[in-house]
């Protein structure tokens, strides 16, 4: 017979050691501007703002069961509230992209109060018409260029820095914080008492109601906070672009599409998938691009056979192979056994 | 010696990780019928569902004529001739009475059942054979199901709790009903949690606690001692 | 009179409305499917016909012939093929590969057809008219209309009056004991996505023969069949025919009031509904 002592603590030694990479990792993604190319650096810009709205929508669909194929609206709603705040508002354009978010926010309770009449994949839908609801009434705005959109004034691209080097410097920094804010609150949500009520309602929504946990609360809160951190996304998205029109701004297809493609090949449900299903994006896309057409083919083709065949996505995969996790959320037991 | 028309060999099933049946061992002759006792949580309803083809099993675990069909869907053991009165009626609710009756019968096997003996058996079906199935009470729900499960014309028939929540006098004239249903050569196994009404119909007897079979033996002949030992496992 | 006859027209407009939602009200009640390529397979056929027409010279209604068997096989294989393995308790695999589907058949059309929109030609009957009380109806939407009344009345008929019918409640009811009864729910099913998709050929013929459509156009198409649904009330085909009439009504009375509010006016019906009447006008299923 042994003593044995447990501890149980969510670390572990593969999330200690992802911790001190990540910190490696995020330090010389810091220093970009001084090792990293113009190019390289708009891509991985673009990649940072992908890696956010992805974790994003993992957090509803993989976490809180709310499967949106609207998010178009808030990466839009948030772009022109970027072009009406610093044009009509005169507000500086980082504080534009907060407002965004505070705007974003505001507008997903009266949405969120409608469209949560609408069950599961009517849900889903319900997202695509407020979406297309957002499109129309932009489209309708003439001081925002009406259907065909506008551009950021030159004055208000230069109130961020003065050279086109510091503007890109500052652009790039944002979209890795973006990031980095992002997932950051995500896991510390999910490992708040909300958060793992919500695992709780994924898992079992019949149980998590009988336990007292408030479904629609937990939900209600998710798509608020989502909807405003989407919203802040979609500034920052058209601050890089400097253009906006009411069709690229409510895309489906760049910012729901490519979004759910990423979380579901790299693993829905989990913090990581979005981490790993947006490398695994960018490279085919930089391989792919140039097939055109083809390239989307592939990808539908290859996010359908996951989910039928791997629907945990390939983070899901290697986790059930290998039993480790970056993202410290479950608790493990340990023993430690003295003879 | 024939051959069983149903034969379990050390039949095992799981519902996910928990265990419901350990190695049962059952046989079934041609135009027997028996009754399959035991307390709730003891395995009969697993039982039923393993052989009606619900739960996927072991193909050689379950054999029908000799035939294994553990493994088969259960619209392909239905085609077989094996039919299910399941437990709690389980009406499709958007059909009328009638048409619960007729899906019993899209199989189209060959038989004395139809609408017509159906209606005869049960006469007050045919007074409401319009009503929505859930406007019946909850005996003519019992009698529907049991008609739509002939109306297949199986050579086997599983009834699983067909008393359970009914007045005793629709037990009565349920059970009374029964002798003509499985007199004409039709093989049954009857699950029950009323022993002496499963004994009075039933050839033989079987009696499972937690997964396995504690007593096997001719309805006639078992002591109400060894029942109970079986039941609930003391003296 | 111009407020008559926009309600009118929006009324005929209805009718196309239905056809878009019949298919996805039937899925959803026989297998609680909720199709996001719907709309896809809606543009699908109009390609399909367009590509009968083209290479027979056909007329696009006589199309119908070779299109709505087609889009019929296509149906049943893409449910026992794909579709079939998504179905169980969590809403996430049907949803996602059905959207993974809209978006390899807007690019295999791009890919088959270009970008271009096409419009098919159906000669004389698009622009005859019969005047009526001082209003003048195009014999097309008025076509579209009756067609529209009657595949709902079929579907009606099927669903309640047939043997299939009755295989299709039952298995919607509880698919557990609808296959004790002998039926194989794969199959049951795939029948039912093909008589989906033989509606969905009517509707996508009639689409490009009142417009021009390109390989974006399904999405949009989705989304009036949703709404019809969501209006009518889950589960009621008649009702999903009120539905589609109501949102071609306010499309119409939008569009007089400014062009530019046309389909912002239909969405607002939507939510306007959806509102106050959260189970649609005439909701037959709960849950």
């Amino acid at each position: 017979m042994s003593d044995s002592n447990y501890t149980v603590s969510r670390a572990s030694p593969a999330a200690k050691g992802a911790a001190v990479a990540g910190a490696v990792i995020l330090i010389v993604l810091i220093l970009a501007p001084w090792w990293a190319g113009r190019a390289d650096m708009r891509l991985m810009g673009e990649l940072f703002l992908y890696l956010a709205l992805a974790s994003l929508w993992n957090l509803m669909a993989g976490y809180a069961g709310l499967v949106s194929v609207g998010q178009q609206a808030y990466v839009g709603f948030g772009g022109y509230m970027l072009f009406a705040l610093t044009i009509f508002g005169g507000l500086h354009p980082v504080v534009a992209i907060a407002g965004a978010a505070v705007l974003g926010a505001l507008i997903s309770v009266p949405v969120a109060a409608l469209i949560f009449r609408l069950r599961g994949a009517y849900f889903a839908i319900g997202t695509w018409v407020i979406a297309e609801v957002f499109r129309l009434s932009f489209a309708q705005i003439s001081a925002l260029g009406g259907g065909s959109g506008s551009s950021l004034p030159v004055d208000i691209v230069r109130s961020l820095s003065s050279s086109r080097s510091g503007r890109e410097a500052l652009s790039y920094w944002m979209a890795l914080g973006a990031a980095v804010l992002v997932i950051a609150a995500v896991y510390l949500f999910l490992r708040s008492r909300r958060g793992l009520a919500l695992t709780a309602i994924r898992d079992n929504e019949l149980a998590a109601g009988s336990l007292g946990i408030d479904i629609w609360k937990t939900k209600f809160v998710v798509y608020v906070v989502t909807s405003a951190l989407t919203a802040m996304l979609g500034a920052l998205i058209f601050l890089q672009k400097l253009r906006i029109s009411p069709d690229a701004a409510f895309s489906v297809n760049d910012w729901t599409a490519f979004v759910i493609f990423i979380v579901v090949i790299g693993g829905i449900g989990t913090i990581e998938g979005p981490i790993i299903g947006t490398l695994i994006f960018f490279a085919l896309r930089e391989t792919l691009a140039d097939l055109g057409t083809t390239y989307l083919i592939v990808l539908g083709v290859v996010a359908i056979v996951v989910m039928l065949k791997a629907p945990k996505g390939v983070w899901g995969y290697v986790r059930e192979r290998y039993q480790i996790q970056v993202f410290p959320l479950r608790y493990r037991v340990k023993t430690d056994s003295r003879n | 010696m024939p051959e069983p028309i149903l034969s379990l060999n050390a039949l095992d099933a799981h519902y996910g990780d928990f265990q419901a049946l350990y190695g049962v061992d059952m046989a079934l002759d041609d135009g027997e019928v028996i009754a399959i006792i035991g307390a709730n949580g003891a395995g009969k309803t697993t039982l039923l569902r393993s052989v009606s083809g619900l739960m996927s099993n072991a193909a050689d675990q379950i054999r029908y004529r000799g035939q294994p069909i553990g493994m088969l869907r259960a619209d392909e053991v239905a085609a077989l001739g094996i039919a299910l009165v399941p437990e709690g009626r389980q009406l499709f609710p958007s059909l009328s009475v009638e048409e619960n009756l007729l899906i019993g019968g899209r199989l189209k096997r060959p038989g004395p059942w139809n609408l017509r003996s159906v209606f005869e058996l049960f006469p007050v079906l045919e007074e409401r054979r319009a009503y929505p199935s859930t406007a019946l009470s909850g005996g003519q729900q019992q009698m529907v199901a049991i008609g739509r499960a002939l109306m297949s014309n199986p050579d086997l028939i599983l009834f699983d709790e067909i008393s359970l929540g009914l007045a005793p006098v629709i037990i009565k004239s349920i059970y009374d009903a029964l002798p003509g249903i499985v007199g004409e050569g039709m093989s049954a196994v009857i699950v029950e949690q009323d022993i002496s009404k499963a004994l009075s119909v039933s050839d033989r007897v079987y009696c499972l606690m937690e997964g396995r079979v504690t007593l096997e033996g001719a309805s006639n002949s078992v002591s109400r001692d060894a029942i109970s030992h079986a039941y609930f496992g003391i003296d | 009179m111009d407020w008559v006859n926009a309600i009118v027209q929006g009324t005929l407009l209805g009718g196309l409305y239905a056809l878009f939602a019949a298919g996805l009200s039937l899925i959803f009640g026989v297998m609680r499917l909720v199709n996001i390529a719907h709309g896809d397979l809606i543009v699908l056929a109009a390609y399909l016909g367009l590509t009968v027409v083209v290479t027979t010279g056909l007329h696009p209604l006589l199309a119908l012939i070779i299109v709505i068997p087609v889009m019929a096989a296509i149906g049943y294989a893409l449910q026992r093929g794909i579709l079939n393995q998504t179905l169980g308790d969590d809403i996430l695999p049907p949803l996602l590969v059905t959207f993974g589907l809209s978006v390899i058949l807007q690019n295999v059309f791009l890919e088959g057809y270009t970008a271009d929109p096409q419009k098919m030609d159906a000669g004389a009957i698009e622009t005859a008219s019969i005047s009526l009380g001082g209003l003048s109806l195009g014999i097309l939407p008025l076509l579209t209309f009756a067609i529209a009344v009657g595949v709902i009345a079929g579907l009606q008929f099927i669903f309640y009056r047939t043997p299939l019918g009755r295989s299709f409640r039952a298995v919607s009811d509880n698919q557990d004991i609808a296959q004790l009864m002998g039926l194989n729910k794969r199959h049951i099913f795939g029948l039912a996505m093909a008589l989906a998709l033989a509606v969905t050929a009517i509707a996508g013929i009639l689409l490009g023969i009142r417009t021009s459509f390109d390989p974006t156009a399904g999405g949009a198409r989705l989304i009036y069949g949703f709404e019809a649904v969501i209006i009518g009330g889950l589960g009621n085909l008649w009702g999903t025919l009120v539905g589609g009439v109501i949102l071609g009504v306010a499309q119409t009375i939008g569009a007089k009031i400014d062009p530019g509010w046309q389909l912002l006016a239909g969405h607002i019906a939507f939510l306007f509904v959806l509102a106050v009447r959260p189970n649609g006008l005439f909701p037959r299923v709960s849950g």
